[in-house]
């Protein structure tokens, strides 16, 4: 539970968000600023309640989040596989890691182009866009978990006689555990990120593709609509992962860092 | 010798890829492109000039737009650091906002400012806006309650204070914060000249890629990419420089 003071400061930093609503409601009301580029809070709420009406909000909501977990999910199966198997094994990590080290700076969007020459603009493109991209931080955090095992841990494990695979199992696999949920929350602000780039470049549908296109036609309510619930999405995933994290570490004694 | 081994297998996919093109017989004007014919296209950019200009605006908007963004976001960490019921009090708003992809106000930017430098570099200030501020704060609160103490006991104004002990304990992580920020300003510019803006190598890369050049795509793409390798290179090793003995280089991940 809260406590009364933190509860205190909680409701004054609500309090200070609702103001800067309505500074900016204000801002809009006297025409500060055209209302071509800054509708106010109350015509960007209009326009999510006609959507959310229409059932429309749902739709594109749906297909964004679908994309993304897709990407993310492959991103994450074969950044944890192909990192633990560079971390375990340290003729892996001199012949492969190197090259990893040089692709890993390459802005993920700039493969978009070549994605589409061969995939063309759909849905397996944006795919593949963003599980290339989410894909880093996965990898790099489980190949630093695996490789970086405690010794002791090691030890145990020969003690115990356990096999390669019981070692990966049940020794390497919690070790690393801290540091592949970090690298998975991590890629998931990628996913997203790269979810509304490739709707962008394609237009197939999504939260991306109707911000860009209400830009082309100048409808600010719908844009800024669009960017409150790709907020939101962002928030209320980071939210979650963190949770799930703060689950399944709870074995682990606090503050190990 | 390790050095070596790591190249093998770049080295080793090229060599495939060439051959692979030549057995297939790919030219370029189909979907594929040879090693030679990339290594063609890339000089034949540079020759022209053209690749060394999109390089240059796409410098350029992410310079800009770091600059803007760090510069901003170190403000704010400053402040928030400093003051902490500052910080409580716009901790919701700031957590509101933070998960909001840069990308996202693309078409907001669009609307404002239309085509150009000015749109991009709005987006790249956003995108450092937050990471830079939120580790400028982080910063300042793990500075040793001791360094205060002893500002309190020279009774040092707050400006002395700040300009005397705060700014030169945070500074090592003040340029790790830079340094990760930069990384987000060129991978930023990239996205939003791939994504709409029609100019630096985002844009040559996407205007390469439909008029099936591929070669040039190729070219384009991996320079791309060596610039962003050059960048942080560059960036740890300056690090490394100023701040040898500096125990926080975990954090840069």
């Amino acid at each position: 539970m809260m406590r009364p003071v933190n509860l205190a400061w909680f409701v004054a930093s609500l309090m200070v968000t609702v103001l800067l609503v309505a500074v900016w409601q204000w801002i809009s009301n006297h025409g500060y600023v055209s209302k071509v580029f800054l509708p106010g809070p109350d015509r960007a709420w209009a326009a999510l309640m006609r959507d959310y009406g229409s059932g429309k909000l749902f739709t594109e909501v749906g297909e964004t989040l679908l994309r993304m977990a897709l990407g993310w999910l492959v991103a994450s199966v074969i950044g944890i596989a192909l990192g633990a198997v560079i971390g375990i094994s340290p003729v892996a990590r001199t012949w492969i890691a190197p090259s990893l080290e040089l692709i890993r700076p390459l802005p993920a969007s700039a493969i978009a182009p070549v994605a589409i020459v061969f995939l063309g603009m759909t849905d397996n493109m944006i795919l593949l866009l963003i599980a290339f991209g989410s894909i880093w931080p996965m990898l790099l955090t489980t190949i630093h978990g695996f490789s970086n095992v405690h010794p002791r841990l090691d030890e145990v494990a020969r003690v115990l006689r356990l096999g390669r695979l019981e070692r990966i199992y049940k020794i390497a696999l919690p070790a690393a555990m801290p540091d592949i949920l970090g690298g998975l929350r991590l890629g998931l602000t990628i996913a997203l990120i790269l979810a509304v780039v490739g709707e962008m470049i394609t237009v197939q549908g999504g939260l991306g593709s109707r911000i860009l296109l209400a830009a082309r036609a100048f409808r600010a309510p719908d844009i800024f609509a669009g960017v409150i619930m790709l907020g939101l999405i962002g928030l209320v995933t980071n939210v979650a992962l963190s949770a799930l994290e703060r689950r399944l570490l709870r074995w682990q004694p606090a503050a190990a860092v | 010798m390790k050095a070596l081994k790591g190249f093998a297998l770049p080295i080793a996919f090229l060599v495939l890829w060439q051959v692979w093109a030549m057995v297939v017989g790919l030219h370029s004007d189909t979907l594929g492109a040879a090693p030679v014919d990339i290594a063609v296209a890339f000089l034949a950019g540079i020759r022209d000039g053209s690749i060394l200009d999109a390089t240059g605006m796409t410098l350029t908007a992410a310079a800009g737009g770091l600059a803007m963004g760090a510069a901003l976001g170190i403000l704010a960490g400053f402040l928030f650091g400093l003051l902490p019921p500052l910080s409580r009090l716009s901790r919701i708003t700031v957590e509101v906002l933070r998960p909001v992809p840069a990308v996202a106000i693309l078409p907001i930017a669009l609307l404002v400012f239309g085509f150009g430098y000015a749109m991009e570099i709005a987006i790249i200030a956003f995108a450092c806006f937050f990471p830079v501020m939120l580790l400028t704060e982080a910063a300042i609160r793990q500075i040793t309650p001791r360094l205060m103490e002893v500002a309190r006991v020279m009774r040092l104004s707050s400006v002395q204070r700040t300009s005397k002990i705060v700014f030169p304990a945070v500074l090592p992580r003040l340029f790790v914060a830079f340094r990760l920020a930069a990384g987000v300003a060129l991978i930023v510019s990239v996205t939003v000249e791939i994504a709409a803006n029609p100019q630096g190598l985002g844009y040559r890369l996407m205007l390469a890629g439909q008029s099936l050049r591929p070669a040039d795509m190729f070219a384009t793409l991996f320079w791309v990419g060596l610039i962003g390798w050059a960048l942080n290179w560059a960036l740890v090793r300056t690090e490394k420089k100023l701040f040898p003995f500096h125990s926080l280089r975990r954090i840069e991940e």
